[in-house]
């Protein structure tokens, strides 16, 4: 029996239409992978030459935080590195298109949007090193800590934002005062429950959030198609509200669209599914091996479509940007790498004892005399390090 | 005989499984293609196909509530749960569907399904990837509770498990997937399933360990005996049901008991052990039973994890107080 005789009418392609390997002609882009300038009807914008080259700066110097991290991780410095690599424009543009006020929810992997929040990236460092669970705080940058468990946090971003929408901090039409929040989650994430009930409670109350999904392609071994036969973007319209797919790899488009996606949900219009179509150029993280599942032609294709290199060919081409400034992000570039290694190498070990302190807002008589009795066991070591 | 890891054993105990009953489906995250995050299902959907070895959506409630589905069909799911801090998506699957459906159905609907879980500490992870989870599960009524400890137990349990008709929860100490080998005899006949084991004779304590633990009650027992302490050690394998025998006869004869495990101490399992050999065992103790344990906090950063798991010198700091008590 074909789907055409179950009553049920046309089939999943004929609906959806066929799969599009580069993203389909529904990808909002205005920097095509060749560096060249497009225009959009509806997400068009225009750039300053130094607003352009902030955004490759914030590029340029993520990915060398990026690949600094993965090398101390290979040199027995951090336990696991999460890599962001190729995903640079996906972050960076959603990144810089938050304002002050919103508050974001990140994954594990969100280095570039931490950046953009001004948070030090030893902090990042320091979680994955294992010296903490998250050593920034939230309130300092809007930046909630790293959630590790898939999914959680899209319900905790929707909760903030029903926040937000209680203290009259939404569609009041004053900019200083409109806010929203951004959730990060991945193409693996779509599945989980909690996901999917973010999406109806986000609804159900037309919070103002702006789910950001960014489809690297992957989940960990796990190709797109085990989560999601039809463009996950779409999903969002059977949840009720608008759902668009953008280049993830082009920096300009990603802004544009968030920009616009945040913009609405300040202004009290409800969620946005923004679906970043991108790829995961490394592996999963540091301890994976990529080559077990999938093809390095797929890499090398994706190689072409790099978002740092066709910005620097728009930023040349165009004149925005001289050797002078690339040499300029290079020696940042380089300041960062040595400023990461020697901040990882002089982080302090956390201390045995302050775990127990940090369990309740205060500690519990029980707790405390298991404290105490570690510390005497911990005295009783002549000599020790502790 | 050939020497394998804990790891290849439960690998080679898989395809056992799935060789002597083509019901056996195997279904999880990464488990197909990839071969599981720590290799354990290695090669197996390349020899029974997809339709056997099934790389899931990432939902664990959706693989728990789907494995329910398909043992109600007939078939014998064993999920995998990719690490110990992520089981809890399914944790309502787990402890209202798995746990209750045979009570429920008055016998009638039979749940034989494994749910494989690395669990444990010391491998340097982030948050939720060195959890021990089992008080949850032996807690609840429905749910068998097991643990390997070694390469051989792994071969042989995991194939019982599989074979056993109520649900069990089978849980992997992850760190010692890669660790020694053990000589494996594919031709020896296992010990039942639900049983504990006396793994070394002594006469002065008894360590009561499981899973990861054992390992450290070994060297503890090593190390004591260097210092001429005898101390015996039995790997409890089962921890619901508990097999209390073996535990009873060796407390009667040592008096004293120090259960071990990673798990927070409060409400762990050692609070269940204790209470039990404080009914049945009473007029042997010389002294209270022992525990050691997590601490009870939130697993920390892994820098501190070797503070905070249950080490060598903790072990003998007990087994020290037991003895002077
Ligand atoms: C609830 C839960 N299940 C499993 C995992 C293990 N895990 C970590 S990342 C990952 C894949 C996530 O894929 P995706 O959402 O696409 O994000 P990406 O890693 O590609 O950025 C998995 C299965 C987890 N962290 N949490
Ligand atoms: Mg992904």
């Amino acid at each position: 029996m074909t789907p055409h005789d179950s009553g049920f009418g046309p089939d999943l392609v004929e609906v959806f239409g066929p799969k599009h390997e580069d993203g389909g002609p529904e990808l909002i882009q205005l920097l095509t992978p060749e560096g060249e300038r497009v225009h959009h009807p509806e997400f068009d914008m225009d750039f300053s030459a130094e607003q352009l080259r902030g955004f490759y700066r914030d590029m340029a110097l993520v990915r060398r935080v990026d690949v600094e991290a993965t090398a101390l991780q290979r040199h027995g410095e951090l336990g696991i590195w999460a890599q962001l690599l190729g995903q640079e424009a996906a972050q960076i543009g959603a990144g810089r298109a938050i304002r002050p006020n919103d508050y974001v929810f990140p994954t594990y992997r969100e280095h570039g949007v931490a950046w953009c929040r001004g948070v030090d990236p030893l902090h990042l460092i320091s979680l994955f090193r294992g010296v903490d669970h998250g050593g920034w705080n939230p309130k300092d940058h809007n930046f909630n800590l790293y959630t590790i468990v898939i999914g959680a946090q899209t319900l905790h971003a929707v909760g903030y934002a029903m926040g937000m929408q209680r203290d009259g901090v939404v569609g009041t039409g004053d900019p200083e005062r409109d806010a929203c929040v951004l959730a990060h989650f991945g193409d693996g994430a779509s599945s989980q429950g909690d996901v999917n009930e973010s999406f109806i409670f986000a609804a159900s109350y037309n919070a103002p959030v702006v789910f950001f999904c960014q489809n690297n392609q992957w989940a960990i071994s796990e190709p797109i198609e085990r989560q999601s036969r039809i463009p996950l973007y779409q999903r969002a319209l059977g949840f009720g509200f608008p759902g668009v797919r953008v280049d993830g790899n082009d920096v300009l488009a990603t802004y544009a669209v968030t920009q616009a996606a945040l913009q609405r949900a300040r202004d009290g219009q409800g969620p946005t599914f923004i679906e970043a179509y991108t790829y995961r150029m490394g592996a999963h993280t540091t301890t994976d091996d990529p080559t077990r599942y999938r093809l390095s032609t797929d890499v090398e294709s994706w190689k072409l479509k790099d978002p740092i290199a066709r910005l620097e060919v728009y930023l040349k081409r165009n004149g925005y940007a001289g050797d002078d400034f690339f040499a300029d992000i290079a020696a940042e570039a380089d300041a960062i790498g040595h400023t990461l290694r020697e901040g990882t190498k002089a982080m302090p070990d956390p201390k045995p004892l302050d775990i127990f302190d940090r369990v309740y807002s205060e500690i519990t008589p029980e707790l405390a005399a298991q404290r105490d009795g570690f510390t005497a066991y911990l005295e009783s070591f002549e000599g020790a390090v502790h | 005989m050939t020497k394998v890891t804990l790891a290849k054993g439960l690998n080679m105990g898989l395809r056992k499984a799935m060789e002597a009953d083509d019901k056996v489906l195997l279904m999880g995250e990464d488990v197909g293609t990839l071969g599981g995050v720590f290799r354990i299902t290695d090669g197996l959907q390349k020899d029974f196909g997809e339709d056997r070895v099934i790389d899931s959506p990432l939902a664990e409630s959706g693989i728990v509530g789907t494995a329910v589905g398909m043992a109600m069909r007939g078939y014998r799911p064993v999920v995998e749960i990719q690490f110990d801090g992520f089981v809890y998506p399914a944790y309502d699957q787990i402890v209202c569907q798995v746990a209750k459906l045979h009570f429920r159905s008055q016998g009638r609907i039979k749940m034989p399904m494994v749910i494989r879980i690395p669990f444990g500490g010391g491998i340097g992870a982030v948050e939720h990837h060195s959890e021990s989870p089992e008080a949850q599960f032996a807690h609840t009524p429905g749910l068998k509770v097991v643990t390997c400890s070694n390469p051989v137990d792994g071969y042989w349990m995991i194939q019982q498990a599989i074979a056993h008709d109520d649900p069990v929860i089978f849980l992997e100490p992850k760190r010692q997937y890669h660790a020694e080998k053990a000589e494996l005899d594919e031709s020896a006949t296992p010990v039942p399933l639900f049983s504990s084991q006396l793994v070394r004779h002594g006469s002065d304590a008894t360590l009561l360990a499981y899973g990861p633990t054992v390992k450290t009650a070994m060297k503890a027992a090593e190390a004591a005996a260097g210092e001429g302490k005898s101390l015996e050690v039995i790997d409890l394998r089962t921890l619901s049901p508990l097999d209390m025998g073996p535990v009873f006869d060796s407390v009667r004869r040592t008096g004293r008991a120090v259960v071990v495990h990673e798990a927070h101490v409060n409400l762990g399992l050692g609070a269940e052990l204790s209470a039990r050999i404080t009914e049945e065992c009473f007029y042997s103790l010389e002294a209270p039973v022992l525990r050691v344990g997590g601490f009870d906090t939130p697993y920390p950063a892994s820098r501190l994890e070797e503070d905070w798991l249950p080490d060598l010198d903790r072990v003998l700091d007990a087994v020290d107080r037991s003895l002077e008590f």
